[in-house]
């Protein structure tokens, strides 16, 4: 769990963020809150046959939630909705602790590296809080 | 002056002596136990279990004079004693924690007095536990809940107690030491105010019993509530004092065994305060442990040792906070006003980050709402979320060392 602080692509995705921004025509709109820790998040994408053609999210939160957030938009753009729902439920599994294979690591790519989450059950809302709300629209 | 460098007091608690890696600094959630109260636990199970009041052997009576003399006690410690300096143990009543001792009063003695048109004055530095149970008493009685607001220092003005407290009123409920701002609520006042009315006055003592000696006559209290578990006891056990002519009106919330004199098929025959409040076996070992645990806190240490070491660490540590230029604290500048509590955020930083990276060396913090979801809304605060650091005398400045010294750390990893 120190590494994730301390991790330099991590905190970017925190601080520098690329993909939070409020979408000009979204398909598909969503809102997830978590009330024990104030995060609020809206997630947007734009669905074009069977694809996700572009993904953002607006709202606060903190640095775990909303980089978890940035990961997660940049890996399921240009995905299939299907691709992106499996993707979904590899990192929920992750983040409730079971083991991944090695290929469904590098298919989560940098978001793996939120699997030590699982060790710090007061945190797993805030990194789930964008997948959940993926999760709920899709 | 008082040494916080030396701590006399951590080898009495096994969980600070077994974990040096640890600095808790989240008293206010729950205290540390000291041995002497987990001793005591295990001496009642050991040596006097038996269902207190109901059995005729001796010692079943053991256990029900135990349970007494922990009445007698807090009774005592609260100021609560006659005009012959008698303590008024019937006036203790056990709940589960402070939270059902406000839900026994909001849900009992408010309908009791409340009619359509009055009002519940609180103030917006209520927990949770002192604010809902009003909310709804206020609901089913068609009574409005009006707020009491402080100032930005946490100061409640005899102006605002002016405004707030009027012909209406029938009841003010207010926090004796709020657990965000860390301030003492200026309880007098708003008995005084509430009693001009023919009101009555409800104090949440949750923040207060661990830190400073209570007197509910001096305050002019009606109620008066606590949890054990933020005062060195067990979780699981509350108290509520009330007014014995008030306890006397109240009709019982739960029903069951040890709360009757008599039963027949289609009536029951309440028993005296407080028995009548009581239904069902109490955790007598977990009161037999209050008392050991309220014993060590007031005579072992003792109160002004408690106040003296308390304030000299939270001087030390909005000392050393003031240093930290991205640190704001919540609540007033001066540190004698905070009692055991440090309410602050870290510009820019979410709380639970700031709280998370504080784990990482050990420092326990609360961050979050606090409870206190009303409070944090009308502050302004950023997430609806602060930081908290709250200290006990068995804190030392190590602790606060070490908490400091993680906050400049929590900046550094945000602002590398």
């Amino acid at each position: 769990m120190g590494n994730l602080y301390t991790s330099t692509t991590f905190m970017e995705h925190n601080s520098h963020p690329d993909y939070k921004y409020e979408m000009d025509s979204p398909t598909h709109e969503h809102d997830g809150i978590n009330p024990s820790c104030g995060d609020e998040l809206t997630l947007q994408l734009r669905v074009e046959d069977g694809v996700i053609e572009e993904a953002s999210f607006t709202g606060h939160g903190c640095a775990i939630s909303q980089a978890s957030a940035d990961i997660m938009a940049e890996l399921i753009t240009g995905e299939t909705v299907e691709e992106a729902k499996r993707l979904s439920g590899l990192f929920l599994a992750m983040i409730r602790g079971d083991e991944l294979t090695e290929e469904d690591y590098e298919d989560l790519d940098e978001a793996a590296q939120l699997k030590d989450i699982s060790h710090m059950p007061a945190r797993v809302k805030c990194a789930e809080l964008a997948w959940r709300t993926l999760d709920g629209m899709l | 002056m008082i040494d916080i460098a030396s701590n006399p007091y951590k080898a009495d608690f096994p969980l600070l002596a077994g974990k040096p890696e640890i600095a808790f600094l989240d008293s206010g959630a729950t205290a540390q136990r000291p041995a002497c109260a987990l001793d005591a636990q295990r001496r009642f199970y050991e040596t006097m279990n038996a269902n207190p009041l109901r059995g005729l052997y001796s010692l079943s009576v053991e256990a029900t004079e135990a349970i007494a003399q922990v009445r007698e006690q807090i009774a005592r410690l609260l100021g609560a004693v006659d005009e012959r300096g008698r303590a008024t143990a019937r006036d203790i009543v056990f709940t589960r924690n402070a939270s059902e001792s406000l839900n026994l009063v909001a849900k009992s003695f408010a309908p009791c007095v409340l009619e359509p048109g009055d009002e519940v004055a609180i103030t917006i530095m209520e927990h949770h536990s002192n604010l809902i149970p009003w909310q709804q008493a206020c609901r089913a009685a068609g009574a409005t809940l009006v707020y009491l607001y402080p100032e930005q220092d946490g100061a409640i003005t005899d102006k605002e107690i002016a405004a707030k407290v009027g012909p209406r009123t029938k009841i003010v409920a207010a926090g004796h030491v709020s657990n965000v701002m860390g301030v003492e609520n200026p309880i007098a006042k708003l008995a005084e105010a509430v009693h001009a009315q023919g009101g009555y006055l409800v104090v949440d003592g949750a923040q207060s019993v661990p830190h400073m000696a209570v007197d509910v006559r001096a305050l002019g209290a009606d109620f008066y509530v606590f949890s054990a578990h933020k005062a060195l006891g067990p979780m699981g056990i509350g108290v509520l004092w009330g007014r014995h002519e008030l306890l006397e009106q109240m009709p019982p919330m739960l029903t069951g065994g040890e709360m009757i004199d008599s039963v027949t098929e289609q009536d029951a025959v309440w028993a005296p305060v407080p028995e009548k409040f009581e239904a069902g076996t109490q955790d007598a070992a977990g009161i037999y442990a209050t008392g050991v645990a309220l014993t060590y806190l007031t005579e072992t240490v003792g109160y002004e040792a408690v106040a003296e070491r308390e304030a000299a660490l939270i001087a030390y540590a909005m000392e050393r906070m003031a240093e930290l230029p991205y640190v704001d604290i919540i609540g007033p500048a001066e540190a004698a006003r905070h009692h055991g509590v440090i309410s602050f955020n870290v510009r820019g930083i979410h709380p639970h980050d700031v709280a998370s990276i504080l784990d990482m060396s050990g420092v326990c913090i609360r961050a979050g709402h606090h409870c206190a979801q009303p409070l944090l809304t009308w502050l302004g605060v950023e997430n609806l979320a602060c930081c908290r650091a709250s200290l006990a005398f068995y804190n030392d400045k190590s602790d606060v060392d070490r908490f400091v010294d993680g906050l400049a750390t929590v900046w550094s990893t945000f602002n590398a």
